[in-house]
């Protein structure tokens, strides 16, 4: 990757962390390490230009899908969609509010470019199958991709979906792993071990990409890598820091489904910057 | 009195067809001329009867295995792309084990996925009451946004399927396992959310559904042999309910009975006496699976030991007219 395209990738990334901490402080709930950990894959995804999405016609047939099954994480999402142009930036501010399009969990019929409505765990991926085999009915040369947490694949339907998934040889799903390591009790290994990961995927059929969820040429390598691939589904096992960028946040568990105060958001928010200038 | 609209759509002949069979064959004929219509099943396909589906149509048919909730998503994921899904499973699995999926995949986003679960009620027989759904319409009931179906024989069940294809939205359709008589012909016209009279009389409202209407038609018809004219309605539309024709034969009659081979909690005889209660309240009689769980033994002898057969019908009717 050009040193142009990554600077760019990192200005979108810090700018979607920003929002992120400011619709949360904004809220008063929700859920940011789980938002700031994936920040560098959604930055990649809607801005590298390598995804065919279209914020004017959010229902392009052939779009590229994004399914973010780990719906909690819809800041993440909100703030991606807002920056590229999908709903005005102010929409932000109203998130969990009553009457906002930006409910506490994505709802598809309310906020353009949100492909699946996720919260309930584990349901995103299978929502991402059966998408997969429509399209490539169609003849579509569209890719779906689904991001899943490490927590949320303690659910057996992730594994009803990975079966399937790799039974259709779905070339065109594209599975995202956030690789945080913890969940709402813990840390995941503690809660409920679900190591080794990737030989679990591997052993469902899946081709296996694993890389850092905060490293934008493995990424976009990875990102890249399984577009190629046809004849089955990938999945790239991202790892991350849950609450990365926020140095106080960073591998909390208690910043799972915490907000920052005012005052947490203004700290969060200067260091976010300051790793922009530099 | 068979009302004269019934006679002009009753059945002359003496066909016996399960109702999934209807289902399979409807399918199978409305993916000639759609090819956005797309069958899901787990496992079951041979007795849901999509067999006939995946037959006709392989490159449209997928069987997700025995993994009902990872089905019931993906059929969300199908209709986003604009298939029109057909789910099938038993209505057991096709509801209890996968009301989260049904709810948060499927009703909240309002996608059009037809949910066609055969196998239910204590009518299944056999298997026992793990594989008899008695509380599935109270749970589909309960979601939001979804129309709820029962039909009575084959020909309801190919014309439900037509109109559930062509709406636009989630659907559950109840179907049954055993050979029932077909009661309509091919004039029957069926409307979401519309019963039907099928008799009319004033002593009594009895209201049946899906695989209950035969019998009660029978109850109905030895009834009126006994001196007792009764409205008898035939109640595909669950969800919503056809209320007017409720209402107004309550009106008449000041006195219902339901019949339903389901639990009394949460089905058609709940649905009435819902509406009744607000818009006309009378006495209703819930008559169905009395809030227990049914048991292996023959189809008839079930619902005769659970209660609601013709005579129970008849016993009931006569006790309170």
């Amino acid at each position: 990757m050009d040193k142009t395209k990554k600077e760019m990738l990192q200005k979108k990334a810090g700018q979607i962390r920003i929002d992120i901490m400011e619709m949360l402080c904004e809220a008063g709930s929700g859920h940011s390490g789980g938002s700031l950990s994936i920040a560098d894959v959604f930055a990649y995804l809607y801005f590298s230009d390598e995804l065919k999405l279209d914020p004017k016609n959010p229902l392009m047939k052939d779009r590229d899908r994004i399914i973010l099954s780990k719906g909690h994480a819809c800041p993440v999402l909100y703030a991606a969609l807002a920056e590229k142009g999908y709903f005005d930036k102010s929409n932000l501010k109203t998130l969990r509010k009553f009457g906002s399009i930006l409910q506490g969990h994505p709802d598809m019929k309310k906020v353009p470019g949100v492909d699946m409505s996720t919260g309930s765990l584990g349901q995103g991926l299978s929502a991402g199958v059966g998408m997969a085999l429509g399209l490539r009915l169609d003849g579509s040369s569209s890719h779906v991709f689904v991001i899943i947490g490490d927590g949320e694949s303690e659910e057996g339907q992730i594994w009803e979906a990975a079966m399937s998934a790799a039974h259709y040889k779905l070339g065109n799903l594209i599975g995202i792993l956030d690789k945080n390591g913890l969940q709402i009790d813990g840390f995941t290994k503690d809660i409920m071990n679900s190591e080794p990961i990737s030989d679990k995927w591997r052993a469902f059929g899946w081709k296996v990409i694993e890389i850092s969820a905060h490293n934008f040429d493995e990424i976009e390598a990875a990102v890249l890598k399984a577009k190629e691939i046809k004849d089955g589904p990938v999945m790239i096992i991202a790892d991350s820091v849950k609450g990365k960028g926020v140095s106080f946040m960073e591998n909390q568990c208690g910043w799972h489904g915490k907000t920052p105060s005012p005052e947490e958001r203004d700290k969060a928010i200067s260091e976010l910057e300051n790793a922009l200038k530099n | 009195m068979i009302t004269d609209a019934a006679k002009k759509v009753l059945s002359q002949e003496s066909k016996k067809i399960a109702t999934r069979t209807a289902y399979g064959e409807t399918i199978t004929a409305l993916g000639e001329v759609n090819e956005n219509i797309v069958a899901l099943d787990c496992d079951l396909s041979k007795s849901t009867m999509t067999a006939l589906f995946a037959k006709k149509f392989p490159e449209r048919f997928f069987n997700f295995g025995i993994a009902e909730a990872n089905m019931m998503s993906a059929a969300a994921g199908l209709a986003t792309i604009g298939k029109i899904p057909f789910a099938s499973t038993f209505a057991v699995f096709a509801t209890k084990r996968v009301a989260d999926q049904i709810s948060s995949s499927i009703a909240y986003p309002h996608i059009n996925v037809k949910i066609c679960a055969t196998h239910s009620g204590i009518s299944v027989g056999e298997d026992g009451a793990t594989h008899q759904a008695i509380e599935d319409v109270a749970i589909m009931r309960a979601i939001p946004g979804i129309i709820v179906l029962s039909p009575c024989d084959a020909k309801e069940t190919e014309k439900v399927i037509k109109a559930v294809a062509d709406y636009n939205g989630p659907c559950y359709v109840r179907l049954t396992r055993s050979n029932i008589p077909v009661i309509f012909n091919d004039d029957y016209k069926f409307e979401i959310g519309k019963g039907n009279r099928i008799m009319e009389g004033t002593k009594a409202t009895l209201i049946s559904t899906g695989f209950m209407t035969h019998i009660a038609f029978e109850a109905a018809k030895k009834l009126e042999g006994q001196g007792i004219e009764i409205d008898f309605i035939n109640m595909p539309s669950i969800k919503p309910l056809d209320e007017e024709l409720v209402v107004e034969s309550a009106k008449k009659t000041k006195l219902v009975v339901t019949v339903e081979d389901h639990n009394i909690i949460g089905g058609l005889g709940s649905a009435v006496c819902e509406l009744l209660s607000d818009k006309f309240p009378v006495r209703v009689i819930r008559m169905g699976v009395q809030d227990k769980f049914g048991a292996s033994g023959e189809t008839y002898e079930l619902i005769k030991a659970y209660g609601f057969d013709e005579e129970s019908i008849i016993k009931t009717v006569k006790s309170v007219v």
